[in-house]
């Protein structure tokens, strides 16, 4: 089975805390830990089992600036086989179309079977892979915590839906399919991981590369912009208890035995 | 003509989703003058009774009833909506497991535009909608300006939103059924089978009184004893966030959230717990919520009673062995 995972470049969560820069335009990206995202982790892992099984390539893509080469190499570590670093200046500003856009110029290059991608990213739109299969007019399934191959045709999938049930689809080959964290056990890569692909060739497709023109992507064609980044009004929020750790011990206990926390 | 702004519909056994109410007050956030679609799919005598409970609170209501949509997947609803629902629409859906599967390539077969899991709505202006949306699970928040001017699919998180109780409409049923499913049903390439009921595991922390919850600050899988054991001490169950489940450090049925189990404790410790919202929304019944995490700029201080600044693995078993000391 051909399969291509779509990953991208996310400031690092439990790396870092996310603050908002001084005049609001962004959050304050000095000193942040990228890493590659989460979700797109449990996707990349869930390609290299399915390999693994039936045979087939993994291959990793990503759309962002060189930097991008660094979690494309990452997972290539984890044990994909290939991996395309679709950069150009072009790109720079796409909404979540466009960088549906530009993977489905890619998807096109190539013959793939399973399309993955992480159910979410940083921006937690879950919108990229929906997209992808309408612009493919491929079938599509999201939060997806369970794949079992039937054919080479055929693949049967669960849905995480609410209250903790699974929903279980049979899906039609090619697919595109958005990866819900905790399908499976990423695996661990170490830096001799990391040293074995470090001069593995990672080619770059640029906007022309993959015929797109200018104007269908990138900030002039992006419909949804922001305009500025805040921290919530906090509203009531939590009554901080302060003082010496013994101080707040008994003033907690107090508490918790008056609401009943205690027994 | 007031603007038109169609609201999807959620319902189980013959009852809407409480987002049905929540989208009201949405679409009244974008133009308060609107007249306000629901549309319902699905099928049969459940489906007449969302109708007919939905009518009295909308402008007009729209069923789809198709055999093939007993249970609604999202493959076969989305042909079926481009066909109905005329140019520039704006569309508002639920941001839950339904909503994801169906909204962004229903964004990309309307050509509208696309606004994910928004809390906050500023209106329209000159074809452009101002909304709010989160970023980082929480941590931050953005808003964002949206051209509508080709339409809008918006994503809209349950719980945001002030259920609209008070609205009364005299309101006719449209039967969309004919036109929506016109040429056979679409979407054969994935095919619902059923759904797996989630596992029962030896606690039911629904039933809980006293929840004790461990999240992403435990760092380990062999510091959670030190959780058991404050539990133990309390008298109260262990409960997790999601990232202790996908680790599998303890069982799925120990998950509190949207994706996991509603709890309905009268007092919830959260314990390294980020809080975001998926989280959040697993938790019912007001119960006094304690937080304690390191990083004080937690979303879960915001939900919180009381909160406190620290490192679990320090204050864990301070706290356990004080209250053995005063329990003797």
């Amino acid at each position: 089975m051909e399969i291509l995972v779509c990953i991208k470049r996310v400031p690092d969560t439990s790396e870092n805390e996310i603050e908002v820069n001084r005049d609001g335009t962004d959050i304050e990206r000095e000193d942040l830990v990228y890493s590659v995202n989460e979700w797109d982790n449990y996707a990349v892992e869930e390609a290299i089992q399915i390999r693994d099984k039936v045979g087939g390539s993994v291959t990793v893509v990503t759309v962002g600036d060189e930097e991008g080469e660094e979690v494309v190499r990452r997972e290539m570590a984890m044990g994909a086989d290939h991996g395309i670093l679709l950069s150009d200046e072009a790109f720079t500003g796409s909404d979540g179309k466009g960088t549906a856009a530009v993977l489905k110029a890619e998807v096109e290059k190539g013959n793939y079977d399973l399309i993955l991608t992480g159910a979410q990213a940083d921006d937690g739109s879950g919108q990229v892979g929906g997209m992808l299969a309408a612009m493919l007019d491929r079938p599509y399934a999201s939060l997806v915590n369970l794949i079992e191959v039937v054919d080479e045709k055929t693949i049967k999938v669960g849905r995480e839906i609410a209250g903790g049930n699974q929903e279980m689809n049979e899906i039609d080959l090619p697919c595109v399919l958005s990866i819900q964290t905790g399908i499976n056990e990423p695996r661990y890569v170490g830096i001799r991981g990391i040293r074995k692909v470090a001069s593995l060739d990672i080619p770059v497709h640029t906007a022309k590369d993959l015929g797109i023109g200018a104007d269908a992507v990138g900030a002039s064609a992006a419909r949804t912009k922001r305009i500025d980044y805040f921290v919530p009004e906090s509203g009531e929020g939590a009554e901080i208890l302060e003082g010496s750790t013994d101080e707040i011990i008994d003033k907690l206990i107090e508490l918790l035995k008056a609401k009943g926390g205690i027994k | 003509m007031a603007q038109q702004i169609f609201a999807y519909i959620l319902h189980k056994d013959g009852t809407a989703d409480d987002t049905a109410l929540e989208l009201i007050t949405a679409a009244g956030a974008l133009n308060p003058d609107a007249s306000i679609t629901a549309i319902v799919a699905g099928s049969g005598a459940e489906l007449d009774t969302v109708c007919r409970n939905m009518a009295p609170r909308f402008d007009e209501v729209w069923k789809i009833d198709g055999e093939a949509l007993a249970y609604v997947n999202a493959e076969v609803l989305r042909p079926a909506l481009v066909r109905i629902l005329p140019n520039e629409s704006i569309i508002l859906i639920p941001h839950e497991h339904f909503g994801m599967d169906l909204a962004p390539g229903l964004s990309v077969k309307l050509d509208a535009a696309y606004l994910p899991d928004v809390i906050g709505l500023e209106g329209i202006e000159n074809g452009k909608l101002k909304a709010v949306r989160e970023e980082f699970l929480g941590q931050v928040s953005t808003r964002v300006l949206c051209d509508v001017s080709n339409g809008v699919v918006i994503t809209v998180r349950p719980g945001s939103f002030k259920a609209d109780e008070n609205r009364t409409k005299d309101t006719q049923i449209v039967d969309k059924s004919a036109e929506a499913l016109a040429g056979g049903v679409p979407g054969n390439a994935r095919r619902y089978l059923e759904v797996v009921a989630a596992e029962v595991g030896d606690v039911d922390i629904a039933k809980s009184d006293v929840l004790v919850s461990v999240g992403r600050g435990i760092e380990d899988q062999d510091n959670l004893e030190i959780v058991f054991d404050l539990a133990k001490a309390m008298g109260a169950d262990v409960s997790c966030s999601r990232p202790i489940v996908d680790a599998k450090w303890l069982e799925k049925s120990r998950q509190v959230g949207t994706s996991g189990q509603t709890v309905k404790p009268k007092v919830y410790l959260a314990l390294g717990i980020s809080g975001a919202f998926q989280h959040l929304g697993g938790i019912k019944g007001a119960p006094f919520i304690v937080a304690v995490n390191k990083n004080p700029k937690a979303p879960i201080f915001q939900a919180a009673d009381v909160g406190i600044v620290d490192d679990i693995l320090d204050f864990i078993p301070e706290l356990t062995d004080r209250i053995n000391e005063i329990k003797g």
